[in-house]
């Protein structure tokens, strides 16, 4: 299908960019890598008035290192973000994530923020930032405002953005050698997830585990990695509290059983990768 | 700032398989319909119209993507290469579309060209890549004929034929 008619505008600075989305709020929608809109825009599941594309303002398209944090703008590719030299040293959850983000073809052109922003609840770099308890950088005519990802994943779909804020970038915090885990269950490799499962050593006790599937939005924890075989009672707990929810990949009971089946594996991979950085 | 409003159809400059060319497009345009309609460029085939299928893949600037999830309005003053940029004029087929051929790796051909594209663009990354890695690009697409071995096998030659 064809999208219906909107308005086209192709800022040069995000200062553009930012001042169109005050004068338009949410008629307007920002284009940066367009692999999730172009799909609404396509199907017609949505009819902005105005498209406001970012995708070649040269200041959004950069990977800045903060010392403690990596920023990655609002135009960065997830391919190029694969591509960075020091992603798999400084963000190895965000590393083991990246490959089962769409496909290559799609990666090429789908953005990090993007992904981040558009929410959609199995998707692997929203539950990547969730984990790593990154944040979110929110640019408007207002200033700017800082969210940990925690505020600003509400719901399916639905974020702490206002409709005159722009997602200009996002932060993971520097995670040099920390052990990580991430595994996913979907129909074909690319898929949207079933169930997609992260997790971060934090110490010799905590393990922040993170779950994306079972509700709106990412689902994160701290559970003692030293519970052994206790860790499989734990996290199916877990799902029998999240409960989960039906869509036409999968029943609530099918999710449940996918997360209790999977969770263990991915925890006990991030412990292995954590006594591997150690030796 | 460029900006062309609904029903306003503005001139696209881009580079197609090495030749200039201009044409109008209004907003909504996709570039899918914008090489096959507006430029006369039917090599690019579409399937599902929402970046599923893979069969509309072609490189904008040396990359891989789909121009079904890509505007007309876009692609000003780049670069695009469909799969009529592979063969020799004389229609000698490069080493990746006769390895397709050797293998077998297209029954109908409707999916192959985005298929062609996307490889174009990986192998010149990486030459040498494992069946795993050919999979994993190759699951970017779908083709109902195959059964995806003829082309895996078709990229593997090419592979092989790497020093």
């Amino acid at each position: 299908m064809k999208p219906r008619p909107f308005d086209y505008a192709q800022p040069d600075t995000a200062e553009e960019a930012i001042a169109l989305l005050a004068e338009y709020g949410d008629e307007a929608r920002v284009l940066a890598g367009g692999q999730s809109l172009l799909p609404m825009l396509n199907l017609r599941l949505i009819d902005p008035q105005l498209l406001i594309d970012i995708s070649r303002i040269k200041e959004l398209d950069v990977i800045r290192d903060l010392g403690d944090k990596i920023e990655i703008g609002a135009a960065v590719t997830q391919n190029k973000l694969m591509a960075w030299p020091q992603l798999r040293q400084k963000l190895p959850l965000v590393a083991a994530a990246l490959p089962y983000v769409g496909h290559f073809q799609t990666r090429n052109r789908g953005t990090v923020c993007g992904s981040i922003a558009h929410a959609d609840p199995s998707s692997e770099l929203p539950l990547a930032l969730a984990v790593s308890g990154g944040e979110v950088v929110l640019s408007s005519a207002r200033g700017t405002r800082i969210l940990p990802a925690s505020e600003f994943q509400q719901d399916m779909l639905t974020t702490a953005r206002e409709a005159d804020e722009l997602v200009a970038a996002v932060r993971f915090p520097v995670a040099a050698g920390q052990g990580v885990g991430f595994h996913e269950v979907a129909r074909r490799h690319g898929d949207f997830a079933i169930i997609a499962v992260a997790a971060a050593v934090e110490n010799d006790k905590a393990i922040r585990v993170g779950v994306g599937g079972m509700a709106g939005r990412p689902m994160v924890r701290s559970i003692n990695g030293n519970a052994g075989a206790a860790i499989g009672a734990v996290v199916g707990e877990w799902a029998e509290e999240l409960e989960g929810y039906e869509d036409l990949q999968a029943s609530a009971a099918l999710r449940r059983d996918l997360f209790r089946n999977l969770g263990p594996h991915v925890i006990a991979a991030a412990t292995k990768a954590a006594r591997k950085g150690e030796a | 700032m460029r900006r062309v409003s609904r029903d306003q159809r503005t001139r696209v400059t881009l580079t197609l398989n090495g030749r200039k060319l201009s044409a109008d497009a209004e907003p909504r345009l996709l570039l899918s319909d914008f090489l096959r309609h507006a430029l006369g460029a039917t090599g690019t085939h579409v399937g599902c119209e929402h970046g599923i299928c893979g069969c509309c893949t072609v490189m904008i600037d040396g990359v891989a993507q789909r121009s079904c999830l890509t505007l007309a309005v876009q692609v000003e003053g780049r670069e695009v290469q469909t799969v009529e940029s592979l063969a020799a004029p004389d229609g000698t087929l490069n080493p990746l579309q006769q390895a397709f051929r050797n293998n077998h790796a297209l029954q109908c051909g409707f999916c192959t060209p985005g298929i062609l594209m996307s490889f174009t663009d990986y192998l010149a990354r990486n030459p040498k890549p494992t069946t795993e890695e050919i999979r994993d690009v190759l699951s970017g697409h779908i083709c109902r004929c195959t059964g995806y071995a003829g082309i895996v096998a078709a990229v593997e030659e090419v592979a092989k034929s790497v020093p």
